[in-house]
């Protein structure tokens, strides 16, 4: 869906909306999160537009959460955008973990600490998991398309192949056979 | 910008372009250097700092972050964190740019349609090590189950959804069932 100029957030918001993500999204899953903010939300982007950022966050080197807000932020806002959405994403965090870090040792003496960030974590797995669904529902229904995403889904998760081999093998053939079919 | 900076700087800098896959890569590679290269730190800090970086919101590379801090204070922390997220960063966004120049050209919906089964293989690769990583066994695959499907069928919060994952382990803990 195109969105008129007139919805789009500022450098600020857009600083801001990636600062909330990055200080409350506890145990990784960061694009579930993203996602569901500026998708399912706040409509500022299509599922599409939002998927093929993703897609190509993850196959560059960088961490993936920093290049979508990168990809977003551009997509959004340019330039401005672009670097008001890095500085969202990376700094007000960077603080938090000094923070937590200094006051970590007084914590970590209490056993429920640990029970509670367990319990935490299964649930943020929830974030990765809807996310992969979601991407998944997204393939065509074709057998090749289907192959990629379960040869890569073996590759990298079950027999642990470093991730770049998958990429690049899995991902030029795709994109290759995509290419010739038009 | 002192000395210690600089040398930080200097190790985090190519590390940032082997992060694919979101920063996990990297780590080994950084422990080599943070403790058998450089001995900035020993094997058990760098471990300790690696497991508040996993608990911590944010990036799980701010694991950088957060050894400069411990080795070089307030400088240190700035070098690591433009080290390990600058270089990635100017690559998206010159992508990004000229993504949205050339939107539309054949290659390039090639390469958008092409990734999207890639990329939906590996975050599920992702969840299923994740999932295979709990040490909470049953209970906690299952709560990591519900989560998805609350996630996928309701609006709710997901803040919410982990505060409530959190609470739901204390309620067991304190009736000894976890």
């Amino acid at each position: 869906m195109p969105v008129s100029p007139l919805e789009r957030p500022s450098a600020p918001q857009l600083f801001l909306i990636f600062a909330g993500i990055g200080l409350t999204s506890f145990g990784g899953g960061l694009s579930g999160w993203m996602l569901r903010e500026f998708v399912q939300r706040r409509r500022l982007m299509s599922e599409e537009d939002f998927l093929n950022g993703l897609s190509i966050a993850q196959a560059l080197p960088g961490v993936n959460v920093t290049n979508m807000a990168i990809w977003i932020g551009y997509r959004l806002g340019g330039r401005n955008g672009a670097i008001a959405s890095w500085l969202g994403i990376v700094v007000p965090a960077a603080l938090l973990i000094v923070l937590i870090s200094t006051a970590f040792s007084a914590l970590a003496g209490f056993e429920l600490t640990h029970v509670a960030l367990a319990g935490a974590a299964c649930a943020a797995i929830g974030l990765s998991l809807s996310m992969g669904l979601t991407a998944a529902r997204r393939v065509p229904r074709r057998v090749f398309p289907l192959a990629i995403m379960a040869t890569t889904f073996v590759a990298v998760g079950i027999l642990q192949w470093p991730l770049i081999w998958a990429v690049l093998v899995a991902g030029s053939l795709s994109v290759a056979v995509t290419y010739y079919h038009g | 910008m002192p000395a210690i900076a600089l040398s930080i700087l200097l190790v985090f800098l190519p590390l940032s372009l082997v992060t694919i896959g979101g920063g996990q890569s990297a780590v080994a590679d950084m422990h080599r250097q943070i403790v058998d290269v450089h001995q900035w730190m020993t094997a058990s800090q760098f471990v300790d700092a690696f497991a508040i970086s996993r608990l911590a919101p944010g990036p799980g590379s701010l694991l950088a972050t957060l050894i400069g801090w411990r080795i070089g204070g307030a400088w240190g922390a700035l070098a690591a964190t433009i080290g390990i997220f600058g270089p990635t960063a100017l690559l998206i966004y010159g992508i990004a740019h000229i993504w949205s120049r050339f939107e539309g050209a054949r290659l390039l919906k090639a390469l958008e349609k092409g990734l999207r089964p890639v990329a939906a293989g590996m975050i599920l690769a992702a969840s299923y090590v994740l999932i295979n990583s709990l040490d909470s066994g049953w209970i906690g695959r299952g709560l990591a189950l519900a989560s998805t499907a609350l996630l996928m069928m309701t609006p709710i919060n997901p803040l919410l959804l982990i505060g409530g994952g959190a609470g739901f382990f204390m309620l067991l803990h304190m009736t000894a069932l976890v």
